[in-house]
């Protein structure tokens, strides 16, 4: 592997890596931020647990997507400096503004909530986490404006080779982010409603089979009390079902939100990247029909053995389109075309290094972008539908005794994850050979902005550092992944006694308690 | 003053900021293994920064976006001129970060104990290697003519390296100590206080080391002049601490980090990332900034941004004012429940009573 494979690799974990931390603490947080306000509004006990409880597990998983943040930041300068130095008038700014509008918000508001319990009025902590939730919204909005405009590149003029920004307005309204960005909102959403779904589900099916909650003749549950474990008691069934209604609405309602933003972009894809929409559907010939199975070597670069199994006619073209009878253009004619505008070969100019003069890759491998087309709309499906499914068993108050359901439930949790990452790969992957893809509707215009990938890395860093870090921030990854989700595990079964020890202490009457002295309503 | 020379100066200052806010919390991270004695006085410690420390790293954060934002160049070569440091940095950061929050997650010894050397190694590296960078933006990259490293991984390193690291490390840890004097009570504070009077001529010595060789190097008059403050701050805190009064002698340490700091960009202007190999590829204020708009741009929002986020960040220092103590900590199982431990390693779940 040459050092631009391993930056592409290094690039590629790191960022799926936060984009784990980040739809669960998008989507968390702002569930917490409305059960915090109903309790804020209504006083009932079961929402300021659901607050405490979720807002733990909130916690846990925050600080991970800081940690991971940081690297991201960095690493467009350490790896991609050619990058750096071409984007830089533009792409800067939303990144710079980031920080300076949401993560400062974010960091500085967060800490006020965690330690600020008993230090301010409730309405004031209330609004600290509101806060929060809205500099996390933010610096969505910030970041997706910089990766928007790597898709489809506004606003900027051409200065001695390099874009210069010219109409701060055309970036900052870019329409790629405005459509991305409630996409993104709303698929963290889903992250958040099966993540609740799950562990509700979890906790609610412990409870009957700790023979807490009993289930009465016409199956309607009867809650009780488990006095020797903390927390155990009537209001606990009632956190635990609330919590996992309140995720299956979301669940369903990313969904929805999903597929109406999702298909704005499809059409704004086949405008601005007709061979990232080519790529996504595997289509080689120009046609109208959406494939929802195609096999053969989908991702062979010439086309000549993939065959659609099942397609819906007409469907490929409403999704670019609108109507069912445009043919939408497939990779083979659009093959030429791209290397009439762009180049048959990347030019002999030494930021390409030894790639100079090679030929040019138009069409990004398919297998995944057929595959991450499909698994971010089929996870995102999945779990709307298993939510669905959830709230009609759970009618009745109570989850079913199947052990294998419960299992079910906790595993779907990952559906929403997937379907995020897989929506990033596609869509950053799908972007290849670009890194900065051009814009079509300046072709061949003196201000046409694109980039290879190709010429993007430093050229002063060597395959060895890069394999060293790549191979440490793997590693230190992987590790920092099985402690969080062990602790997540952990505290999951405490239940809501292990995120409100007030719980616990009715029990732990040894009567040495040391009592503190309310500086802190928190501590480290 | 031209767009870029203000840009210059704010990136200045966001360092500035960095390291006076972060620098506390590094050097308290530090202290957690050097000062405390005890699993609860380094609870004090912790939290003396708990609710801070984050807000004061998105500074970090800030000044590398704005150093991308407006010197893309600058950016650029010095993040990927200092890979392996910046790694480690990176790692040190990432450790560090999850340290804090996890620390008190589950109640067992060997957990604790494990973080708190995440904490002290993590707050060390990154100190060092955040150092080493701003020393070496101040005397140089052997930069080819693009602006990129030549010469190898380790090309970077120098005395300067190693004197930069020297001089954060130093300066975080008495400026830790200063901090602690004001945040905590009872024997904590007063052993605080005796321990900034004895190191700190020490723990700033690297820095007005560092002060003095880029003074020698290219300095001015008006950047002599900052030295010059930088110096009498120093003395005059030192001899403030020694007459006790605490207070004063942080916000001397403040003062003296800005002057040093400023004594530092001042003398090097406009130069922002020498070139050890020829003084053509020098990256200087003008070769390495972004356009007038975006500038311009940049400056707009940072008047209005930067003023909120002192606003709310002081606003949550008043808040959290009160000393702490030993007395404020609550034990350790009010964190983490004690049963919990006990749920998840061994399932004693007692039988329901019947009828529940
Ligand atoms: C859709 C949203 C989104 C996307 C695409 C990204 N992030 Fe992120 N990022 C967040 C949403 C977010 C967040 C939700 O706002 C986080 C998670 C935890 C946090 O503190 O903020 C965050 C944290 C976070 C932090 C730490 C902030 C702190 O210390 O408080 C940094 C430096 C970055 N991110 C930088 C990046 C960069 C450079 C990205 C692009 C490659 C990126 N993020 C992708
Ligand atoms: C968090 C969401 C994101 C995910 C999951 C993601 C994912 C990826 C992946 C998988 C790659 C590797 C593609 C390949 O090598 O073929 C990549 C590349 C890249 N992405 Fe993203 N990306 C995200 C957001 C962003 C954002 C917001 C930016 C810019 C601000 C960005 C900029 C880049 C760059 C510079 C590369 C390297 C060049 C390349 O290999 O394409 N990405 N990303
Ligand atoms: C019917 C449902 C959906 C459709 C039609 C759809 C469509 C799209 C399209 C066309 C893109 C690429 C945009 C571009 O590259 O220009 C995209 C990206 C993405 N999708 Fe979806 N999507 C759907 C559901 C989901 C779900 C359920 C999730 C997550 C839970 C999700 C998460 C993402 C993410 C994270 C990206 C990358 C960021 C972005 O460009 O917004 N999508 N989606």
């Amino acid at each position: 592997m040459d050092a631009l494979e391993i930056a592409r690799w290094q690039f590629g974990i790191t960022t799926v890596y936060h984009f784990m931390m980040v739809p669960l603490t998008i989507g968390l947080g702002l569930v917490v931020a409305v059960m915090q306000t109903v309790w804020f509004r209504t006083r009932k006990p079961e929402y300021l647990r659901m607050t405490k409880f979720w807002g733990k597990l909130f916690l846990i998983n925050f600080i991970m997507g800081v940690a991971t943040g940081l690297v991201q930041e960095f690493q467009f300068g350490m790896a991609w400096s050619e990058y750096s130095r071409f984007v830089g008038d533009v792409f800067g700014a939303p990144l710079a503004l980031e920080a300076l509008l949401a993560f400062f918000v974010e960091s500085t508001f967060l800490g006020l909530w965690i330690f600020g319990w008993k230090l301010l009025r409730p309405g004031l902590h209330l609004a600290a986490l509101w806060c929060a939730v809205a500099g996390s919204a933010i610096s969505a909005y910030f970041i997706i404006v910089a990766n928007s405009w790597m898709q489809h590149p506004v606003g900027v003029k051409v200065v001695n080779g390099h874009p210069v920004m010219t109409d701060a307005w055309a970036v900052f309204t870019n329409n790629t982010a405005l459509v991305a960005v409630p996409h993104t909102l709303l698929g963290s959403l889903g992250v958040a409603g099966a993540f609740l779904l799950g562990i509700s589900w979890y906790h609610l099916w412990q409870r009957r089979k700790d023979g807490i909650d009993t289930v009465g003749e016409d199956g309607r549950v009867i809650p009780g009390e488990n006095p020797d474990l903390p927390g155990r008691d009537r209001i606990d069934h009632r956190v635990w079902l609330r919590s996992l209604r309140i995720g299956a609405v979301v669940a369903m309602i990313s969904f929805a939100g999903t597929a109406v933003t999702g298909d704005i972009q499809g059409k704004l894809m086949f405008v601005q990247q007709p061979m990232k929409m080519a790529a996504a559907e595997a289509a080689c010939h120009d046609g109208t029909s959406f494939s929802v199975l195609s096999v053969g070597d989908v991702g062979s670069k010439d086309c000549s053995n993939v065959a659609a199994v099942i397609e819906i006619p007409g469907l490929l073209s409403f999704l670019a389109h609108g109507d069912f009878n445009t043919d939408v253009k497939g990779v083979n004619s659009l093959i030429p075309q791209y290397q009439a505008q762009y180049g048959k070969n990347l030019p002999n100019n030494p930021i390409y290094g030894d790639r100079a003069g090679e030929a040019i890759q138009y069409v990004p491998v398919m297998e995944v972008t057929y595959w991450g087309f499909r698994m971010m709309i089929g996870f995102g499906g999945l779990a709307a539908l298993a939510a669905a499914v959830a709230l009609y068993l759970t009618r009745k108050g109570t989850v079913p005794q199947a052990r294998w359901l419960m299992r079910l439930a906790v595993v779907g949790i990952l559906a929403p994850f997937g379907a995020n990452a897989a929506g990033w790969i596609f869509t950053e992957m799908g972007r290849q050979p670009f890194v900065v893809a051009p814009n079509p509707s300046m072709a061949g215009s003196f201000d046409q902005v694109f980039m290879f990938t190709a010429a993007a890395v430093s050229p002063g860093v060597s395959a060895g550092e890069l394999l060293t870090s790549l191979i440490v921030f793997c590693v230190v990854y992987a590790a920092l992944m099985v402690v969080e989700v062990r602790l997540l595990w952990r505290y999951t079964r405490g239940g809501v006694a292990s995120a409100m020890p007030e719980l616990a202490e009715k029990h732990d009457d040894d009567g040495e308690h040391k009592q503190s002295d309310d500086v802190l309503a928190f501590a480290y | 003053m031209n767009l870029p020379t203000v840009w210059f100066c704010a990136v200045a200052v966001l360092w500035i900021g960095y390291l006076f806010l972060e620098g506390f919390d590094l050097g308290v991270g530090m202290l957690m293994k050097l000062f405390a004695r005890d699993d609860d006085e380094r609870r004090v410690l912790l939290n003396t920064v708990g609710p801070v420390w984050d807000g004061n790293e998105v500074w970090l954060i800030t000044a590398g976006g704005a150093t991308f934002a407006a010197f893309p160049r600058w950016y650029a070569s010095l993040f990927s001129g200092l890979y392996l440091p910046l790694t480690l940095a990176l790692v040190a950061l990432i450790f560090r970060a999850v340290a804090f929050e996890y620390r008190g997650k589950i109640a067992s010894a060997r957990w604790t104990a494990a973080w708190d050397w995440a904490i002290v190694l993590g707050s060390f590296f990154a100190a060092f290697c955040v150092g080493a960078m701003l020393a070496l933006t101040t005397t140089g990259l052997p930069l080819d003519a693009n602006g990129d490293r030549v010469g190898g991984a380790f090309a970077w390193f120098s005395g300067y390296a190693a004197l930069g690291g020297a001089a954060v490390v130093g300066f975080a840890l008495v400026h830790a100590l200063a901090f602690l004097a004001l945040k905590t009570d009872g024997e904590i504070r007063l052993r605080a206080h005796l321990a900034f009077r004895r190191w700190m001529p020490l723990g700033v010595l690297p820095l007005v080391a560092w002060v003095i060789a880029i003074q020698l190097r290219s300095g001015a008059w008006w950047s002599w002049t900052l030295t010059a403050v930088a110096a009498m701050a120093a003395v005059a805190s030192w001899m403030l601490a020694r007459r006790g009064s605490e207070g004063r002698a942080f916000l001397l340490m403040a003062l003296f980090l800005a002057a040093g700091a400023a004594a530092i960009f001042s003398a090097v202007y406009p130069v922002v990332l020498p070139s050890t190999l020829d003084p053509a590829n020098n990256l200087t204020v003008a070769t390495a900034s972004s356009s007038p708009y975006t500038l311009g741009l940049m400056s707009i929002v940072a008047l209005i941004g930067l003023p909120l986020v002192l606003v709310y960040q002081s606003w949550t220092y008043w808040v959290f004012r009160k000393r702490i103590t030993l007395g404020s900590i609550p034990a350790a199982h009010n964190v983490v429940p004690a049963f919990l431990t006990r749920l998840v390693t061994g399932r004693e779940v007692p039988e329901p009573p019947v009828g529940a």
